[in-house]
C-alpha cells in the first residue's frame, strides 16, 4: 500500500482538509495576491518614475516652445543721410532714432487707415524698445554713404503684444497693465490682420545677448551660447590630458602603497561633493588668491574642470582596465618599453571608452549650475566675449545660469525664455549623450 | 611681453629642437639610426622636454606668484591714515589695480604718453575725467597717495614682465642647450624621455589631492576668519537666522540644517520606495523588453540638469501644489515649500537609488533564491525574506549617498524651497507647506552679488560650506564603506 492510496486521515485518524492542486485554500490566495500586490507596487513604482520624466519633459517643452517664435512687426523706414548725421551728433541718439521710427511707423499706420485709431505714441507702444538700437545699428553702418536709407525693416513687438499672441496677455490683465491698454491689443490684431504684424520663428532667441528686464522681448542666447562653449573648451583642453595622464599612472604605474590609496580615496569622494563646495573653491582660490576675473569662462572652465576630472578619471580607468593584459604582454615581449606599450598599444584601444567617458563628464558640466553663481556668473552681460584666447578673461555667462537669471525676473515672459533656454540647453545634452552611444556602440570591443 | 607671444616662443624653440636633436642624434653615428641607443625621435622629444617643460613650469609659477608680491609691496606703500574710514584696504588695493590698469589702457589708446603718465599728479591734473574719455571708469578721484601706489604698482608690474620674460625664455634657451649638448649617440634618450614622462602623470595625478586640500585650506581659512568675528558656539547652536548686512545679525546654523534635513527627508521618502521597488521589479521581474525601456528612462533622470529639476519646481509643481494642497488647507500660501523642494528632489533621486539597488540586488547570488524557491516560497516572499535581507547593507549605502546628494543638492532648493529661515517658535517649522530655506540656499545668497570679505555675514557662507562638506563627506564615506563591504561578502 503506497502512501497515495492511503486515506486521507492523520495519524490520529483526524480528517485532514482536502488537497487539491486546482483548487487554491486560502493560504495559497492570500500568497498569491500577495505576490500579485508586490509585482503591482513594483510597476507602479517604474509608471511614477516614468510619468515624472514625462511631465517635466512636457512641462518645460508647454512653456518653452513658443519661446522659438516671436511676432515682429514690418514697415518701410525711410532714413535720410541728414538724420542719421543729426541723431549721431545728438546726446541721446537712441530717442532720435525712435522719433524717426515714430514718424516712419505713422506713415504705415495711414497707409493701412488705422492712423486715426490710436493715437501714435500709444502705437508705438507695440515696438520694442530695442528697435531703436536696431535702426541705430543699419544707420552707422551706412553713415558716410551718399544714398538714403529706405528699405522695409523688421522691428520686434513689444514682449506684451508677444505675450497677448501667445495667451500670456488678455484683454482682462492688459486693463490693469499700465504697460500696454486694450486699445493697444485692439490695432495689434488690426495690423495682424493688415500683415503687419506676423509671428515667425524668432533666431535671435539663440544668437541676441541677455536684454534688460524691461523688454524680455529682446533677450536671446547668444553671450550664454558663447560662455558654455567657451567653459566646455577650457574643460575638454584640460580635464582630458590631466585625467588620462593621472588614469594613466594610477593604473598602468602606480606602485601599490599608502599615496596612492588616498589618491583613490580622494578621487572617488571628489565625484560625491556637492557642486556648491567646488563654487566655494572657485571663489576662494581662483578669484580671490589668484586674482581672476570674476564671470570670466575661464574661472568657470577651471572649477568645472575639477568637478569633471573624477568622473573622467574613473571611466577612463575602466576603460584602461578592460584592454586585456595579453596586449601588455605582447608589446613588452617584442622589446617596447613600459611607456611604449602604454601610448602605442593600451591607449589607442581605451580611447573609445576615454572619449564616452569625457563627453559625459562634458554634459555634466554643461548642465552645473550652482558653482557658476559663486563665481560671479549671474552677472548682467549684454557684451559677446572677444575671440579665444583674450575673450577666456572676457566677462560672460552660461547657459544654465541664463535660465536661473531669468526665472529671477518679474516679467512671466522670462519664464517662457528661461523653459526655452532648458529646451536648448537639454538639446545639446541629448546630442553629447548621442554621441557618446553612439562612439561607444561603434567603436567598442568586448574581449 | 604678452604671455601669448611667450608661450608662442617656447612652442617654436620646442619645434625647432625636436629637428635638431634629432638631425643631431643621427649626425652623431655612421650607420645611421641603427648606432643610436635610442630611436631618434626620442633625440628630439627629449630636447622638446628641457626647452618647454622648465620653462613653462616657471611662467606659471611667476603668473600665480608675482601678483601676490606685487600686491604686498604696494599695499605696504600705503600709509593707515590714506585709508578712509568706510573702506578697507583690500578696496583701496582695488583702485589702485583699477587705476594702474586705466593709466596702461590710455597708453596704449594714445590718450596719455608715457611722460605724462609718469608725472600725474593729482593737484594738476583731473585724473578721473582724463581716464573716463578714454573709457576707463573710476568710481571716485583717486587721492595722491593711491595715484603714487599705483605708479609703483605699474613700475613692478612692467619690471616683473620684462624679467619673466628673460627668466623663462633664457630657462627654455638653457634647457634646450643643455639637451643638445646631451645628445650623443650613446645617450639613453628614450629612458630620459620617458622619466620625464612618469613625472608629469604623477603630477597630473596628484591634482585630485591638491584640489581636495584646496577645499579644505581655503574654507579653513576663511572660517576661522569668520569664527574671529563670530563666536562658534553661537554659530553652531544659534537658533536664529537673521543675516543684517549692517551689523548685529544673528547667524546660528540650526534653522538652515533642519530645512536642508527635513527637505531631504521628504525627498528620500517620495525617493526610497519608488526607487527601491522600481529596482526590485526590474531584476526580478522584468522581462528584458521592458527592462530595455524603462531602465534608459529612468536613468535619463540622472542626466537632467539640476537647473531644469529647479525650474520644473518654480513654475509646475510649486503653483500645482500652492492651488490644489496648501491654499485649500489653509497651511501655506507661497509657491515655494517644502514639499514642492523635497518631491521635485525624490524624483532627481530615483535613478541614483534605483540603479544602485539594482546592482546590489543583482549581486546577490541566484543560489540563495533558488534555495528559497526550493522550500516552496513565491517570489515576492523570496525577495522579501532573503534577497532584501541580503541585499541590504548595500541598499543602505545606496539611501546614503541619496542623502549626501540630498543634502548637497543646491539649484533645486535655491528655486523651490524658498528664502526664509526655519522659526523655531511655534510649530511652523514643522509644515511641509511653509516656505524653509537650507544650508546650500544661503551659501549662494551670502555669496552672489556684492560681497565684502571681511564681514561676518559673508564668510558664515564658507563656514557654512565647511558644515556641508564634512556632513556630504562623512555620509560618503560611510556609504562607500558599506557598499565595498558588502560587495566583498558575496565575491
Amino acid at each position: 500500500m503506497s502512501d497515495a492510496t492511503a486515506p486521507a486521515t492523520g495519524p490520529a485518524g483526524v480528517r485532514v482538509k482536502k488537497m487539491s492542486l486546482l483548487e487554491q485554500d486560502d493560504r495559497t490566495k492570500r500568497r498569491n495576491a500577495a505576490e500579485k500586490r508586490f509585482q503591482f507596487y513594483g510597476l507602479t513604482a517604474i509608471t511614477v518614475g516614468v510619468l515624472a520624466l514625462a511631465m517635466l519633459l512636457i512641462s518645460i517643452l508647454s512653456n518653452g516652445l513658443s519661446a522659438f517664435s516671436q511676432s515682429f512687426v514690418t514697415f518701410e523706414v525711410t532714413l535720410t543721410q541728414e538724420q542719421i548725421a543729426d541723431a549721431e551728433a545728438s546726446v541721446v541718439k537712441t530717442s532720435k532714432y525712435s522719433a524717426i521710427i515714430k514718424d516712419n511707423f505713422q506713415t504705415a499706420l495711414a497707409a493701412q487707415g488705422l492712423a486715426d485709431q490710436v493715437s501714435v505714441d500709444d502705437a508705438m507702444g507695440l515696438i520694442s524698445k530695442e528697435a531703436a538700437a536696431q535702426l541705430r545699428n543699419v544707420a552707422t553702418a551706412r553713415m558716410g554713404d551718399d544714398e538714403d536709407v529706405s528699405r522695409s525693416f523688421t522691428f520686434l513687438t513689444n514682449g506684451r503684444i508677444d505675450g497677448y499672441y501667445k495667451g500670456r496677455v488678455t484683454m482682462e490683465t492688459a486693463a490693469r497693465d499700465s504697460n500696454i491698454s486694450p486699445e493697444q491689443l485692439q490695432l495689434a490684431d488690426q495690423l495682424r490682420e493688415a500683415g503687419l504684424i506676423e509671428k515667425r520663428f524668432n533666431w535671435g532667441f539663440m544668437t541676441m545677448p541677455d536684454a534688460s528686464g524691461q523688454r524680455p522681448e529682446a533677450a536671446g542666447l547668444g553671450v550664454a551660447i558663447l560662455g558654455s562653449l567657451y567653459m566646455m573648451l577650457v574643460v575638454l583642453c584640460l580635464a582630458l590630458p590631466i585625467g588620462v595622464a593621472a588614469s594613466i599612472y594610477l593604473e598602468e604605474f602606480a606602485p601599490k602603497n599608502w599615496l596612492t590609496d588616498i589618491i583613490e580615496v580622494n578621487i572617488s569622494n571628489l565625484a560625491a561633493v556637492p557642486s556648491i563646495v567646488f563654487g566655494i573653491l572657485g571663489l576662494a582660490i581662483f578669484i580671490n588668491f589668484a586674482g581672476l576675473p570674476q564671470s570670466a569662462p575661464i574661472v568657470g572652465g577651471l572649477v568645472l574642470t575639477l568637478m569633471t576630472l573624477p568622473t573622467i578619471i574613473i571611466a577612463t580607468r575602466a576603460s584602461l582596465k578592460s584592454v586585456p593584459p595579453s596586449i601588455r604582454s605582447a608589446a613588452l615581449g617584442l622589446g617596447a618599453s613600459k611607456m611604449q606599450s602604454v601610448f602605442h598599444h593600451v591607449l589607442p584601444l581605451a580611447a573609445p571608452g576615454i572619449l564616452t567617458g569625457t563627453i559625459i563628464g562634458l554634459a555634466q558640466a554643461l548642465g552645473e549650475t550652482a558653482p557658476l553663481l559663486l563665481i560671479g556668473m549671474v552677472a548682467f552681460v549684454r557684451e559677446y566675449p572677444a575671440g579665444p584666447p583674450e575673450g577666456l578673461f572676457d566677462p560672460a555667462s552660461a547657459l544654465p545660469v541664463q535660465v536661473y537669471n531669468w526665472t529671477q525676473r518679474s516679467d512671466p515672459a522670462f519664464f517662457e525664455r528661461a523653459s526655452g533656454a532648458i529646451i536648448i540647453l537639454l538639446i545639446f545634452l541629448l546630442f553629447m549623450n548621442a554621441l557618446a552611444i553612439f562612439l561607444r556602440r561603434r567603436f567598442e570591443r568586448r574581449w | 611681453m604678452p604671455v601669448l607671444w611667450i608661450v608662442v616662443i617656447i612652442f617654436a624653440i620646442s619645434v625647432v629642437g625636436y629637428l635638431i636633436g634629432r638631425k643631431r642624434a643621427l649626425s652623431m653615428t655612421d650607420d645611421g639610426a641603427r648606432g643610436l641607443h635610442s630611436l631618434p625621435s626620442y633625440y628630439g622629444w627629449n630636447v622638446v622636454m628641457f626647452a618647454a617643460v622648465p620653462s613653462l613650469l616657471a611662467l606659471a609659477a611667476w603668473l600665480l606668484v608675482a601678483p601676490l608680491v606685487i600686491d604686498g609691496r604696494v599695499s605696504a606703500l600705503l600709509p593707515n591714515e590714506t585709508i578712509p574710514q568706510v573702506s578697507t584696504r583690500g578696496l583701496v588695493m582695488e583702485d589702485v589695480r583699477r587705476l594702474a590698469s586705466g593709466i596702461d589702457a590710455a597708453i596704449s589708446r594714445g590718450a596719455l604718453t608715457e611722460d605724462e603718465a609718469a608725472n600725474i599728479r593729482t593737484d594738476f591734473t583731473n585724473v578721473r575725467a582724463r581716464l573716463g574719455e578714454v573709457g576707463v571708469a573710476l568710481g571716485s578721484e583717486p587721492s595722491q597717495a593711491v595715484v603714487n601706489a599705483a605708479q609703483r604698482y605699474r613700475g613692478l608690474s612692467a619690471a616683473s614682465g620684462i624679467w619673466m620674460t628673460v627668466v623663462v625664455l633664457s630657462l627654455s634657451a638653457g634647457g634646450f642647450g643643455l639637451a643638445y649638448s646631451l645628445t650623443k649617440a650613446e645617450f639613453r634618450a628614450r629612458n630620459t624621455v620617458e622619466r620625464g614622462i612618469l613625472a608629469l602623470l604623477m603630477l597630473a595625478s596628484t591634482i585630485a589631492i591638491l584640489t581636495t586640500l584646496g577645499i579644505v585650506l581655503s574654507m579653513l581659512f576663511e572660517t576661522t576668519n569668520f569664527f574671529r568675528a563670530y563666536s562658534w558656539q553661537e554659530f553652531f547652536l544659534g537658533a536664529r537666522w537673521s543675516p543684517d548686512f549692517r551689523g548685529n545679525s544673528d547667524l546660528g546654523i540650526l534653522p538652515l540644517l533642519w530645512g536642508t534635513l527635513y527637505i531631504s527627508l521628504v525627498a528620500l521618502i517620495v525617493a526610497v520606495p519608488i526607487g527601491l521597488f522600481a529596482a526590485i521589479y526590474m531584476s526580478e521581474y522584468a522581462g528584458p523588453r521592458l527592462r530595455s525601456v524603462a531602465k534608459p528612462l529612468l536613468e535619463l533622470l540622472a542626466g537632467i540638469p539640476t537647473i531644469v529639476y529647479g525650474l520644473f519646481a518654480l513654475i509646475t509643481v510649486g503653483p500645482l501644489i500652492r492651488d490644489w494642497l496648501a491654499q485649500p488647507t489653509g497651511w501655506g500660501e507661497s509657491s515655494s515649500s517644502v514639499i514642492t523642494a523635497g518631491l521635485v528632489m525624490g524624483i532627481m533621486l530615483i535613478p541614483f537609488v534605483s540603479s544602485l539597488s539594482d546592482d546590489i540586488i543583482n549581486a546577490v547570488p541566484q543560489t540563495m533564491r533558488d534555495g528559497s524557491f526550493g522550500l516552496g516560497a513565491t517570489k515576492s516572499e523570496t525577495i522579501r525574506q532573503v534577497v532584501v535581507p541580503a541585499a541590504l547593507p548595500g541598499i543602505v549605502g545606496a539611501v546614503l549617498l541619496a542623502a549626501s546628494r540630498a543634502i548637497g543638492e543646491t539649484m533645486i532648493v535655491v528655486m523651490g524651497a524658498g528664502a526664509a529661515a526655519a522659526q523655531f517658535q511655534g510649530g511652523q517649522f514643522l509644515n511641509p507647506l511653509e516656505a524653509m530655506t537650507t544650508v546650500t540656499v544661503k551659501i549662494v545668497s551670502q555669496l552672489t552679488g556684492d560681497t565684502d570679505f571681511a564681514s561676518p555675514e559673508t564668510l558664515v557662507a564658507f563656514a557654512l560650506g565647511l558644515t556641508l562638506f564634512v556632513i556630504t563627506l562623512g555620509l560618503n564615506v560611510l556609504a562607500l564603506y558599506i557598499v565595498r563591504k558588502y560587495r566583498e561578502q558575496y565575491e
